[in-house]
Parts: C-alpha cells; structure tokens; sequence
C-alpha cells in the first residue's frame, strides 16, 4: 500500500528536483518509442486473448444447446426405430422438445452440399430429430444408454467430435496471446529500467554531489523514475491509441462472428487497452525503482 | 562531536592510515596536514561517511559509523558542510541553484539568511551565473557557501585554498574564522602551513599532522 500512495504521490512531483537532473534526449525517445510499440503489440494480443476466449465460451455453450438424434439402419424399420426414439425423448427429463425433421427440411439441410435435384427418398439418407433441451440440461450417458435399449439404431450425437477440437484450439490460442502479453509486459520492463540505469550511470557525477550534500536515495531515485515512468506513460499512451484506434478499423467483432471477423472488443471491453498505458506505467514505475534503488547503492 | 578509536584505512594490501585515535570538540578549530599523498582526503572521507574504516571506530554525532544505514548517512551529511577542492557544482544550475540545493535535497525552502549568505561570501552580484562562468576564488566561496546553507555543526574543508592566490585564500580563511567564532566547527585539510601560521595568530587551533599513515599532535613551530 506504501509503494501505491509513493505511486501516487510522485505524480504531484518536485518541479525543483526534476531540474536537478538534465534530461538528455537519447534514452527519453529510446524509452518513448519502445513503451510505444510495445504497448501497441500488447493492446493486439490482449484483442486476440479476448477474442478467443470469447470465440471458445459461444462454441462451448451455444453450439451445446443443439443436440441431434440421428436414426440410421434399415429403411424398413425407419419409422418405428424413429417413434421409439421420439418416446425415449419425451419421457427423459431436460428435453424440452424433440421433433423429427420433415423431409423437406433434411432437403434444405443437404441443399447446399448436394444441390436442390437430388432424390431424397431414394438416398440412404438417415431420419434426423432436432432435439432441444431444457436450460438445466439433460443427462447425456443416461439417454445413449436408454437409446441403446428401446431405439438400437438411434444414435445421439452432440456435435464434440467438431466442437471440442474448436474449443480446445480457441483455448489454446488465449494462452498464447495472454503468453504473448506477459512477455511483452517484461520486455518493456526490461527495457524501461535498462534506459533508467542508463540514465543514472550516465550522471553518476551529479548522483555524487546530491549523495554529498545528504540526499537521501529515495529522493534521487525519485527524479529518475518519475522521468521514466512518465516517458513511458505517454509512449504506451500513444501506442495503446493507435493500435486501439487500428482494431477499430478491423472488421466487426459482433459477439456472433466469427473468429477472423472477432478481433477486437465489445461493450466495455473497448475500456482494456485503454488501461494499457496504466499497467505500462505501473511496470515501469516498479523496474525503474528497483533498479535506481540497487542502481545507488553500487554507485556511491 | 567525532571520534576516532584505534582507526585504519587501508584501500588495497598497503595500510594508509593506521591507528588513529583523536577526538574533536564542538567549537574547535582543527588543521589536518601532512604531504600530497599522506591520506587527508582520505581521512576526510571517514569523517563524513563516505569510507568506512577498515578496522577501529569512527563514531560521528554519536553514531558509530559502522552501524549507519545510507538514510542515516544522508542524514549526518546534513549536520556536515562540505568544501571541496574540486567544487563539485552542477553546470546546468546557477549559483544560487546550486548553493541551495542541499535545502532542495531535504525539502526545505529557501529562508530569508540567504542573500546575507550570498553577501557574507561576496557574490551577491553573481548569484545567476552558471559555474563555468565563475573564478576559482568565486566557486570556492560559492562552495563555502553551499557548505554553509543548512546551518552545520560541523565544516569539513579539504584544500579550500588549493586553487586561488594567497589573498583569496587570506580571504576564505578569513569566513571560516569568523564562521568558528559564531560557533561552528571548523577542520581544514591542508598541505599549506603558511595557511596554518597565519591562522595560529588568530584563533586557538589544534594541528593534526599525518605522518607514516599515523595521526600526530603537531609541535607549536612548524
Ligand atoms: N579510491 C582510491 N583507491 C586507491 N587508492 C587511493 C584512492 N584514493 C586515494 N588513494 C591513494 O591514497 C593515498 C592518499 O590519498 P589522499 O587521501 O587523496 O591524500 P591527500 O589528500 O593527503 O593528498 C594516495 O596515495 C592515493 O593514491
Ligand atoms: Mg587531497
């Protein structure tokens, strides 16, 4: 908390100690343009984790809300192996409805794949029932076994043998771009604090005659890290902006597209890479003052 | 005010200062002298914290040095005015920046003893020139100055005359008297005896001598 209110309070700064150090030109734009890009690389990595993450939650509940009974086998036995099937449908507990499809409809489904001529009663094209189920949801291993005993050549099918692949990978691709994120996070760490103890290296002279006439380290460290910190605010500040501004321009990210329209944030996400340059700040405030503080103490 | 028990200072296998035991008083007046090389600046170094001693004590304001953490160091620093051969100002700051910037370092503000400050050293017409700009005899007053704002107890000079002409210096010792009359402690590092005689007339002083890395109580000639 100590370290939150020093956040804080340096913000009110010391115009009289800023002036104490000069500013050299060289690593203040160095630092500038890498909090820069490195916020703009952070605000497309956290777009894509939050697409993903987004693309994973509709496949994993959306599509799970539409489940299929798919009666297969001999033509002949067809229809009762369907009724039955309807039977053990209605009487299970979490199915809200269940409805054969008409042939017309099996017609639409297939339309698209095969064209609207092909001779639909003549293909061994199985009995489809569109089963919906209640918000609680059903028990899934209790109707196959059920299916298996009064319709034998009803087959349930729940779509996971397409879906769980998609989700796993959209899962996958979140941790690699929130990954990608924390490296780029440390990168600018490293960075900011690398120009700090640049910076202080390069006026070690001054850094003695403060320490001489009784500054205290936290005060020297102070004007070095107010500096960078703020360098790096403004830097993150421009980059998280353009990159902002650039996903923006992207295709919609409507909850209901999909992945390569999806970059981007909706609603209050659009707040995320606006809080960038905090986090960046927040960054370099810690490296920049660990590194002066230690940085000093090796100095004089 | 500072003791010293059984010190030594050694900056590599060969021992510079060995086995110092001395004390000084508030109020006194002390000369530390001895051969370029002999170790004064080093000596002043230990009286200010900024070296530790090798082996004995140094106990400044009380405190020994050995048990002082860099705030406290900071802190002594305060109580310490400063003079050093080689001014140390900071270019990018005027004079008067630069003599106030040990009230800016420990957050005070600037009090009205200033200007008479700047008077009493003889640069009240210079307080907005840039060091570079000053000569040797300004910066040196200018450093005595800045030794000076935050009222110490104790003044450590090394070489205060080590760049200026005999009246200047004649003139620097002249302050530092009239600063020891007012109260101050006042222990000068110089190789320069004639310094020394002219001010032996003046004030009661004591004169420690380094010789073979050992402190000794001067003779009365020089
Ligand atoms: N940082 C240092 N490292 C090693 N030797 C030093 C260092 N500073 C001073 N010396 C040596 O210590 C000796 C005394 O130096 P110094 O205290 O400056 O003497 P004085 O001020 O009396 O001329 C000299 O021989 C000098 O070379
Ligand atoms: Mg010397």
């Amino acid at each position: 908390m100590a370290w939150l209110r020093a956040f804080f309070d340096f913000f009110a700064g010391d115009l009289r100690a800023d002036g104490i150090v000069p500013a050299r030109g060289h690593t203040a734009w160095l630092v500038f343009f890498a909090a820069a890009t490195m916020a703009f690389l952070a605000v497309f990595a956290l777009a894509i984790a939050v697409a993903a993450g987004r693309l994973a939650n509709t496949w994993s509940q959306e599509m799970a809300q539409s489940v299929t009974v798919i009666v297969d086998g001999p033509q002949d036995q067809r229809q009762a192996q369907t009724d039955a099937a309807l039977r053990v449908l209605e009487t299970t507990e979490g199915v809200a409805s269940a409805r054969a499809l008409t042939p017309q409809e099996q017609r639409d489904l297939l339309s698209p794949w095969f064209g609207d001529e092909i001779p639909i009663e003549n293909l061994a094209i199985p009995q489809l029932i569109e089963v919906i189920p209640a918000p609680q949801g059903f028990d899934a291993e209790g109707l196959v076994l059920r299916l298996q005993g009064e319709a034998p050549n009803a087959r349930f099918d729940d779509h996971s043998a397409w879906r769980d692949p998609l989700v796993r990978s959209a899962r996958g691709l979140r941790i690699l771009a929130a990954a990608s994120l924390v490296l780029i996070l440390a990168t600018a760490a490293a960075i900011v604090s690398l120009g700090a103890k640049a910076s202080l290296a390069g006026n070690f002279k001054t850094i003695s005659v403060l320490r001489r006439i009784g500054a205290k380290d936290a005060f020297i460290a102070k004007v070095f890290v107010r500096r960078f910190t703020l360098r790096t605010l403004t830097g993150a500040g421009a980059g998280a902006l353009i990159a902002t501004i650039t996903v923006a321009f992207l295709p919609s990210a409507a909850a209901t597209a999909g992945f390569l329209t999806g970059i981007g944030f909706t609603g209050l996400g659009w707040l995320l890479p606006l809080m960038m340059p905090l986090l960046f700040a927040l960054i370099a405030f810690a490296a920049t003052r660990t590194a002066a503080l230690r940085l000093l103490q090796e100095l004089t | 005010m500072i003791q010293l028990e059984a010190a030594s200072y050694r900056y590599d296998d060969t021992p510079l200062l060995s086995d110092m035991s001395f004390g000084i008083a508030p109020g006194s007046f002390h000369f530390l002298t001895g051969p370029s090389g002999a170790g004064k600046s080093t000596l002043l170094k230990l009286l200010y914290a900024e070296l530790l001693p090798t082996s004995g004590q140094v106990t400044l304001f009380g405190q020994p040095a050995h048990g002082m953490d860099r705030d406290q160091v900071a802190l002594l620093r305060r109580r310490v005015g400063l003079v050093h051969q080689d001014c140390a100002f900071l270019d990018h700051l005027t004079i008067s920046q630069n003599i106030c910037l040990p009230l800016t370092v420990s957050g005070k503000s600037v009090t009205d003893d200033f200007a008479e400050l700047l008077a009493w050293v003889g640069l009240g017409h210079r307080a907005d020139a840039f060091p570079p700009e000053l000569s040797g005899g300004e910066r040196q007053r200018a450093a005595l100055a800045r030794a000076l704002i935050m009222a110490p107890e104790l003044v450590l000079a090394d070489e205060p005359t080590g760049n200026v002409d005999w009246e200047m210096s004649q003139r620097i010792m002249t302050l530092l008297l009239e600063l020891n009359k007012m109260g101050t402690t006042v222990l000068i590092a110089t190789h320069d005896l004639n310094l020394i005689r002219t001010a032996k007339s003046q004030v009661s002083t004591r004169v420690l001598r380094i010789k073979d890395g050992h402190v000794q109580l001067a003779e009365v000639d020089l």
